[in-house]
């Protein structure tokens, strides 16, 4: 994991002083609401429904157990003992107070943590692969690539207040788990025929009213230009990404207005005019980097362990779990081993303090320390032994965290909703857990198979309703709550946009709905037929003709 | 309002010249890019420093030719969310090599200044609430950066 220098801390611990006077002047009345507001939401706090809420940083979904300890502390200090993982790899507390937030950032800051960028019209905190250094088939770590952007967009002077927010995500796998096509900027990693890393460079995906997928703009990018290609992207997005309108303030609507060729002839233009100054990274510094992110001191062993298989065979709890929520690591012997946040009922993505404790915990005892927050509001303890999985499974099952839904259709992404959110109009968490609720037997959600289903309380997409297999978008109908069904949605590497199958249904009827939607695709499967891949097979008519059955 | 340049506050010896305000002989004044486009000859005879003024949306390529007759060039925020004038300064800067007085006018408030100074801007029409002697210490609540902007060849 990086480890913050001199540099890195003493802005960090300044950041927190200058916010501290900002809340000082805010609280004392010399800045009003509308002054103040730019300056809390480049520190993560927003004014929701019913009090602020402070979005956590955590860069690419990485944490360390005293990373998350801490946050368990702060839950239990300053909160109601909470907190709730978000769909960019961030956490979020629900009921901070205003005079206490500065106290916050500096309990985070004394472990290396802040809320920078967490929201406002600037660069947001950068995601990625939450199985980034290990995952079998990846090709290179994207954690360095992103620590590599967290810094450079970390208070850039030129890109602080950008026409609207701008998202960056990193992968460096073929198997697209960071959505890079739905973000302002995703990259892919690739090595070209000579060996060199470089980039896919990918613009102008994204969710929210205007859903669409993004378009690659330079095949590859040689790594060492990846600053002054970004900052030409930022650049021209600057000066003339649209700030008449809000909802055609993001660059999408840029790249649609201006035509992907002309955006292109644009940036490569700058770039060549820049490229050559000192924007890159110099090459020691990359490497200082990526030093953090060497392979950890694992252990030789067996493919197999023999006691292991025999634990699996015995117990047919712990071999559900092992088989759903476990993934082969790129060490021999060792597991990448999921924690699912969402509990049958439960309400996706909230973790308790007790329970970032208990994965804190595990993360030190069985996994270098270090844990990942994966897109889909799941945590992940990415090295841990084989024969360390039963003993990992035992804890977690005590505290409500062995659910082995992993990408099941109980797996729901969710945001929070009109339960907190002021942007909200209709309610995501009741609806996650009504859907979570009756498909909840395991035997039959493993035989529906991999199915993503996301719900948003509202058309800015939190839920990111326009990528799940399901999607719910949650609109207000004269006072009641009304959802869209979208259906075929995507965010890996074949992303596409669901489409909507027909007019909005009321509260009461979704779940009956996606029961008849999910019952349509076990019907016409072909054998081994996922829903999404079914989907794509017959298209939309029949869950459609399904779908406004009603008895 | 006040002027802030070099960390003191500090008279104003520019005048703001309005399109329709007839130009006088004498005197320090900045003109918007209109005036300059129209009446260049005519400003160019005058033997006074002249200030030219670019609105948000008027980029630095507009005048990157024309920067040896300029003595200040004030960019505009009409409103602090507006960043565009941030772009402009770091082009006029560091593409363009302009050495002379770069002037942050309009809604430039405390908590934008050292965005602002990183970028290249030396000087400031503060327009915040807080007296300025006070939003001075905004330029050096932090020290520490990420990122090379603002190298412009400033010894």
């Amino acid at each position: 994991m990086y480890v913050y220098n001199l540099v890195d801390q003493s802005l960090v611990n300044q950041r927190v002083q200058q916010f501290r006077d900002q809340v000082r002047r805010r609280l004392s009345g010399e800045l009003n609401e509308e002054e103040f507001k730019p300056l809390r939401l480049m520190n993560g706090l927003y004014l929701q429904l019913h009090a602020y809420m402070l979005r956590v940083a955590i860069p690419y979904g990485t944490l360390s157990s005293k990373q998350m300890r801490a946050l368990a502390h702060i839950a239990v200090r300053y909160d109601k003992g909470y907190g709730h993982f978000t769909t960019r790899q961030n956490l979020q507390f629900n009921w901070p107070k205003l005079k206490e937030t500065p106290d916050i950032l500096a309990d985070l800051a004394d472990v290396q943590m802040h809320a920078f960028q967490t929201s406002g019209n600037c660069i947001r905190n950068v995601t990625a692969d939450q199985y980034a250094g290990v995952a079998v088939e990846e090709i290179a770590d994207p954690r360095i690539t992103a620590e590599v952007v967290r810094q450079w967009s970390t208070l850039h002077p030129e890109f602080s207040f950008l026409p609207r927010k701008f998202k960056i995500a990193v992968t460096g796998s073929k198997r697209d788990r960071a959505a890079v096509r739905v973000h302002d900027i995703g990259l892919i990693i690739k090595i070209n025929e000579a060996g060199e890393m470089g980039y896919e460079v990918i613009v102008g995906g994204g969710l929210g009213r205007t859903p669409i997928v993004g378009v690659t703009i330079r095949e590859f990018l040689p790594q060492q230009f990846l600053l002054s290609y970004l900052e030409s992207i930022l650049r021209i997005y600057n000066q003339i990404g649209r700030r008449d309108n809000i909802y055609k303030a993001r660059i999408k609507i840029v790249i649609h207005e201006l035509g992907a060729k002309e955006f292109t002839r644009r940036v490569e233009k700058e770039w060549k005019t820049i490229r050559d100054t000192a924007i890159d990274l110099p090459v020691g510094e990359y490497e200082r980097i990526r030093a953090f992110f060497a392979p950890l001191p694992y252990q030789s062993l067996p493919k197999n362990d023999a006691g292991f298989s025999h634990l699996e065979f015995e117990n047919q709890d712990f071999s559900h779990w092992v088989r759903g929520n476990t993934l082969p690591h790129r060490q021999s012997g060792y597991s990448i081993a999921n924690i699912s946040l969402k509990p049958i009922g439960g309400i996706p993505g909230d973790a308790s303090a007790k329970q970032m404790e208990v994965v804190a915990d595990l993360a030190e005892k069985f996994s270098f320390g270090e844990i990942r927050v994966a897109h889909e509001q799941n945590l992940v303890l990415p090295h841990v032994k084989q024969t360390d999985l039963y003993s990992i499974w035992n804890t977690l099952k005590e505290h409500n965290l062995a659910t082995p839904n992993l990408g099941l259709i109980s797996d729901i992404i969710a945001c929070p909703g009109m339960d907190y959110c002021s942007l909200a109009t209709a309610r995501s968490i009741p609806l996650a857990q009504d859907i979570s609720n009756r498909f909840s037997n395991l035997r039959r959600q493993n035989d529906i198979g991999e199915l993503s289903v996301n719900i948003s309380g509202c058309i800015n997409a939190c839920g990111h309703h326009h990528v799940g297999h399901i999607g719910l978008l949650g609109v207000d109908r004269k006072g009641e709550e009304y959802y869209q069904v979208t259906i075929g949605g995507s965010a890996d590497e074949n992303a596409s946009i669901g489409e909507i199958i027909g007019p909005a249904i009321p509260y009461d009827e979704v779940v009956d709905a996606i029961e008849r939607v999910v019952e349509t695709y076990v019907d016409l499967r072909a054998k081994n037929e996922s829903f999404i891949d079914a989907y794509r097979r017959v298209g939309k008519q029949p869950f459609k003709e399904n779908l406004y059955v009603t008895n | 309002m006040s002027l802030i340049k070099n960390n003191i506050i500090i008279r104003d010896s520019w005048n703001h010249l309005d399109d329709d305000t007839p130009l006088s002989a004498e005197g320090k004044v900045i003109v918007s890019l209109k005036r300059w486009q129209s009446e260049r000859k005519l400003l160019m005879e005058r033997q006074e420093p002249l200030g030219i003024r670019l609105k948000s949306a008027e980029g630095a390529e507009m005048i990157s030719d024309d920067l040896a007759h300029f003595d200040l060039i004030a960019l505009e925020f009409p409103i602090f969310k507006d960043g565009r004038s941030y772009s402009t300064a770091r082009m006029l800067r560091e593409r363009y090599h302009y050495k002379g007085e770069l002037r942050a006018v309009g809604e430039v408030l405390r908590d934008q200044l050292q965005f602002m100074l990183r970028c290249g801007f030396d000087a400031f029409e503060y327009a915040g609430k807080t007296i300025p002697e006070e939003a001075i210490s905004a330029f050096v609540e932090m020290d520490k950066f990420y990122q090379t902007v603002g190298d412009w060849g400033r010894t």
